[in-house]
């Protein structure tokens, strides 16, 4: 039998103004399981606070009813106070005769006869309430960095830093990512490889810190605090432990017509290869599609060559499966494809190229060793025209509808080397506006016009083509208003950047959400910009949206704080209200499964008594208490019933219908 | 039958997600935007916890019109709580109609925390419809009146 | 006709006999001609009393949940319709599909009795079957289409799932359209509706008969007898107060109802109970796209699916005022 206290708070005279307090209490006083019945001026403060807490300990109350202000106020505050007298904070239930009534409504009579159905509602929910315990699970102290660009590196250096155990999946050979391929950096023109190469070294240094390269993510299990996942490490034939990264095989390897995909493609390397002189691990790997022995069994000079007999054919791919507390996100992106944009002559003419291939050419260690010359035929361009927003803020359906946010940036500078390094060179910049939102942006924008004379033009470019030798840009001066043709020798398309492809596979594995333009979506915009709405995955970079490099290490340094959090923790509280199932109701059909957000359902086979010694083995759902949320869709989605929600049960729900519709 | 209406108070029950509508209802109240007093809120974690059975069982107890509110579309604090709910509902109400019971004495409304406004407007003008039609008969249960 | 049902006892006695299975599921003959129950056969001699033929209307796949789970495996027959069940409670994981040797079994539309004694022959002893027509008795032929269950002649489905199949015709699709009377519903007034649904259900004694038949029913216990569900209840005080009943088991087979019309053909009342789960299957198809549960087991069930543009509850279309 329970014990109930009902206590009607008059909020001064916020609601005692409109509900006579006296009689909702009086008359609660005399429902059923009521034992004590109270008003006082404020139910929140210490003094309403000790009088729940001695009514409880007095009456030996085994629930309490609050008729007071919106339970999105003070639940928290009366949980507590219920919890310090003894009692099982989930045995309360608050009645909103504040927000929902005294506010609102005006007539006495029909305000105290509201509050007085609300409290009977309340009373009636409460006597099926059942002392909740939240679970607790202990947090695996080490995370998970997928992806080892400048983001992921960032993030996992400064787990590292606090003392935590980090392993950084990388699915390319060296860690590094796109910043690695860069020349010079905006606004600062420091060099890339200066600023990002010894953080690599660091990473490989911190005995924290396990990179994981040429590997990939194949499976996620488990929750927050818990996570178990599979890593495939593809084979690279080079056993990475005796591997020393002296380059003797790369020298001697006859098949070298494999592309460069380091230097964008614009190169060619052998078929045994170290991605670039600073690659993290230093380490050599085989292209099988180029290599001779592997194709056709014939060569194996660079086994012979190698002097620590690291080379070895016959490596497969492996798995190994390790657990995590938290998993950040940091796949980075690549430039879109430009098969949409025929008009700018991409495929057709080898001297139309991205930004991020001018960045090879113009990159000391990139395949014309930094020396400024158009593909087709090596000859140093005389007029080079820039093209922006190729494929962004396109709402045509050819491209992406947002805009990249670092086109506008490195195009201003790729135009100032330029003009830096071959002063008699003209440079042409296509735009439709500059946006240089950051700190010495707008400064270091304003120094490519007036100091270095780039030349800006507000306009589409409607096509390019090819007369002679030389490149023609059909543009419009929007400004002049007037049509241009433009001889170039080269042009630079600015393509979009878009999510890596790699990352839809990897939120499916992680069930966590993704926006139309495969961006990872955020738990909060505002407030929770590093967080997924996955318990226990962070973002990481531009795997969340369009980044620069100083946007995306400050969030790559958020995330890492939201990852220490966790892993600080030695057990995470888990959600009280969760569902369950009943056993013998349940089927095992597995609709629950389909519904739930969280992949908080499984199915276990149990063995069930049927009397008489026989068994039977039925397929039932179980839910993982530390995963559930308790929204509740599986219960509406069981046909049997079977499914059931903590706190807020079906026959809690009835009852208050019940409790209402009496009156 | 006007004269009827009248003097007949129709209840209403509103079932309200916790983060949006439940919010929204508080809002409402902070706001002092009045509703009329035979509203009854029930909080429920999310749309997708109402089961048609509450719906049913609340007009077989006498209940004039039944309100479900959630968060809006997209926004559901649970991510698709409420996109489940709005399949369910658009069936269930389409069943009901299909049987020949007052399609307008069910409502789904998306209500945001924000939204104290609408919910007190949505609220006034379910009442005012419920009050039109009148008792409900067509699904009462006598059975389950006390 | 009668050569299918030598071809389907040669098949059960061969399945049997090889030792394939250890028991066959089908039809066995009862009192009269078209009495005939779903029965298991553990041996050839057993089969002596199996039929198959257009009194053999009972879905079999329901029985396969308990039969898949014993000891050996069993055979079943499955017209085009049960096939459409038994795929939904593979989906389900209600059968253990291994244990099932399912042979696909040609169906030409079974027979509603009520049906027989509309046309006036009185007592039927004997009915020969011919593709087209029947011989009633020896004597009166009818015009096989008048004597069909309603569900055959809007019938269009064809096999889902089989290990084998014994079809000598091809099989004639009905040609009428199974929604035509939820359009009529629908375009009825409202009151018209209420009046329809309220003199339908009425007729309801609660003997539980669609529900155990149904093969999406299939809970271990059902809400409606569990207490703690709250909407058990008890014996009616208006005769239209089983319409909670109806509807909540309509909604929880929405989606999941194959559509394969056994609680209408069980209901000894004569409700058109199936016209509530064409509802469901219609509004499903014209709000979610064309869905046919049990057919393709990959495909999600519109109540545990959604897309972002939904149509909106308040919004649809429904019937007149």
């Amino acid at each position: 039998m329970q014990r109930i206290g009902v206590f009607v708070c008059w909020c001064g005279s916020n609601i005692s103004a409109t509900v006579d307090v006296e009689k909702v209490s009086a008359v609660l006083a005399l429902e059923p399981n009521v034992v004590i019945s109270q008003n006082y001026q404020y139910m929140c403060s210490e003094n309403g606070q000790a009088l729940i807490r001695n009514s409880i300990k007095e009456h030996n109350l085994t629930g309490v009813v609050v008729c007071s202000c919106s339970p999105r106020m003070h639940e928290a505050t009366f949980r507590r106070a219920c919890e310090s007298a003894g009692l099982n904070p989930y045995m309360l239930e608050v009645a909103n005769i504040r927000e929902q009534v005294s506010w609102i409504h005006k007539d006495i009579e029909e305000a105290t006869e509201k509050a007085i159905i609300l409290g009977r509602t309340a009373i009636a929910k409460l006597r099926l309430n059942t002392p909740l315990t939240a679970g607790e699970s202990p947090v695996i102290k080490r995370a998970l960095v997928i992806g080892g660009g400048i983001a992921g590196i960032q993030s996992a250096l400064d787990i590292a830093e606090a003392g935590y155990e980090v392993d950084i999946v990388e699915k390319s050979p060296t860690i590094g990512g796109n910043m690695a391929k860069l020349d010079k950096t905006f606004p600062t023109l420091d060099c890339a490889a200066c600023i990002l190469t010894p953080k690599m070294v660091d990473c490989a240094q911190n005995e924290k810190i396990d990179i994981l390269t040429f590997s990939e993510i194949e499976s996620v299990k488990g929750f927050v605090g818990n996570f178990k996942v599979g890593i495939r490490k593809k084979a690279r034939f080079v056993n990475e432990k005796l591997c020393t990264g002296c380059g003797v095989c790369t020298q001697k390897c006859p098949s070298k017509r494999g592309l460069n995909d380091f230097n964008m493609n614009l190169n060619t390397r052998p078929a045994i290869y170290i991605p670039f002189a600073q690659a993290i691990p230093n380490v050599a790997i085989i292209d099988p599609e180029q290599c001779l022995k592997l194709k056709n069994g014939k060569c194996g000079l660079c086994a012979m060559q190698c002097p620590t007999k690291a080379i070895d054919y016959t490596q497969q791919d492996e798995i190994v499966e390790r657990e995590y507390g938290a998993i950040v996100v940091a796949t980075g992106y690549k430039p879109i494809s430009l098969e949409n944009f025929n008009e700018y002559g991409y495929s057709t003419y080898k001297d139309v190229v991205t930004s991020l291939e001018f960045e090879r050419i113009m990159n000391a260690a990139g395949p014309t060793s930094g020396h400024l010359e158009r593909p087709s035929d090596h000859k140093q361009p005389k007029v080079i025209t820039f093209i922006q927003c190729v494929g962004s803020r396109d709402t045509s359906g050819c491209g992406k509808p947002y805009c990249s946010k670092i086109c506008c940036m490195y195009t201003a500078k790729h135009a100032m080397l330029v003009r830096e390094k071959y002063p008699d060179t003209q440079v042409n910049i296509f735009y439709i506006d500059v946006r240089t939102p950051g700190k010495n942006y707008d400064e270091f924008y304003r120094r490519a016009v007036e100091q270095y004379g780039v030349n800006y033009i507000k306009g589409m470019v409607g096509k390019v083509y090819k007369e002679g030798d030389n490149l023609v840009v059909q543009g419009s001066d929007l400004i002049n208003n007037e049509q241009l043709l433009i001889k170039s020798d080269m042009v630079v398309l600015a393509a979009a950047i878009e999510p890596d492809p790699s990352v839809r596979k990897i939120a499916t594995l992680l069930t966590t959400s993704i926006d139309t333009n495969n961006f990872l979506t955020e738990a909060h915009a505002k407030l929770k910009p590093v967080e997924s709405p996955t318990a226990g995955i962070f973002l990481s970079g531009v795997c969340q949206g369009p980044k620069d490099i100083p946007e995306t290490v400050s969030q790559a340094s958020a995330c890492a704080a939201k990852v220490i959090g966790l892993l600080a923790k030695d057990k995470l509280k888990c959600n009280a209200s969760t569902a369950g199932a009943d056993e013998m109701l349940c089927t095992g059909c597995s609709l629950c499964e389909n519904v739930c957000p969280y992949g908080a359902i499984t199915y276990i086979d149990k063995e069930f008594r049927l009397g008489g010694g026989r068994t039977e083995v039925r397929r039932v759902a179980s839910v993982n208490p530390a995963v559930c949320q308790g929204c509740g869709a599986c219960t509406v989605t069981c046909p049997s019933g079977a499914m059931d929600l903590k706190g807020f049960s079906t026959k809690q729900i009835m009852a208050e219908v019940d409790a209402i519709c009496k009156n | 039958m006007q004269e009827l209406n009248k003097e007949h108070k129709p209840l209403i029950v509103a079932f309200c997600c916790n983060w949006c509508s439940y919010a929204g209802a508080d809002l409402a109240g902070s706001s002092r935007l009045s509703y009329p007093a035979n509203v009854k809120i029930i909080r429920v974690p999310c749309s997708c916890r109402v089961n048609p059975t509450f719906i049913l069982k609340a007009f077989q107890k006498g209940a004039d019109g039944v309100i479900l509110c959630g968060c809006h579309p997209g926004d559901c604090h649970y991510t698709s709580g409420n996109y489940y709910a709005r399949r369910r509902m658009t069936l269930l109400f389409s069943m009901l109609d299909y049987l020949g019971i007052e399609r307008e004495r069910t409502r789904v409304e998306w209500v945001s925390a924000a939204e104290g406004a609408k919910f007190s407007k949505v609220m006034n003008e379910f009442a005012k419809t419920i009050c039109e039609l009148g008792e409900n008969k067509r699904l009462e249960d006598l059975r389950c009146k006390d | 006709m009668q050569r299918l049902e030598v071809a389907f006892l040669e098949k059960a006695k061969e399945l049997l006999s090889s030792g394939q299975v250890n028991r066959v599921l089908a039809y066995k003959k009862g009192e009269f001609c078209y009495d005939v129950s779903p029965a298991v056969f553990y041996s050839v001699e057993e089969l002596e009393n199996a039929v198959y033929n257009g009194f053999c209307g009972a879905n079999l796949s329901k029985y396969l949940i308990q039969e898949s789970k014993k000891e050996g495996k069993v055979a079943v027959f499955l017209k085009p319709c049960d096939t459409y069940s038994f795929n939904q409670l593979i989906k389900e994981h209600r059968v253990n599909r291994e244990n099932v040797y399912v042979v696909g079994i040609e169906c030409q539309g079974k027979f509603s009795i009520e049906k027989f004694y509309k046309t006036g022959v009185g007592f039927v002893a004997s009915v020969q079957e011919d593709l087209d027509s029947v011989l009633v008795n020896g004597e009166t032929k009818i015009d096989r289409n008048a004597v069909k269950l309603e569900r055959c002649l809007v019938c269009k489905k064809q096999h889902v799932v089989y290990d084998e199949l014994l079809v000598i015709n091809e099989k004639k699709d009905g040609d009428l359209d199974r929604f035509e009377m939820v359009k009529k519903l629908e375009a009825m007034t409202a009151d018209e509706r209420f009046a329809f649904w309220k003199e339908q259900l009425s007729k309801c004694i609660r003997c539980n008969a669609c529900r155990n038949v149904c093969p999406a029913c299939t809970c271990t216990k059902c809400v409606f007898d569990n207490d703690d569900s709250q909407i058990s209840s008890k014996a009616n005080a208006d005769s239209f107060e089983e319409k909670l009943f109806h509807i909540i088991r309509a909604f929880h087979v929405a989606g999941r109802c194959t559509d394969c019309g056994e609680c209408s053909r069980v209901c000894p009342q004569n409700i058109p109970l199936h016209l509530l789960n064409r509802k469901y299957i219609s509004d499903i198809n014209e709000f979610y796209g064309e869905f046919e549960a049990g057919k393709d087991i990959a495909q999600k069930g519109p109540l545990t699916n959604y897309t972002t543009g939904d149509i909106e509850p308040n919004d649809f279309k429904g019937g007149n005022k």
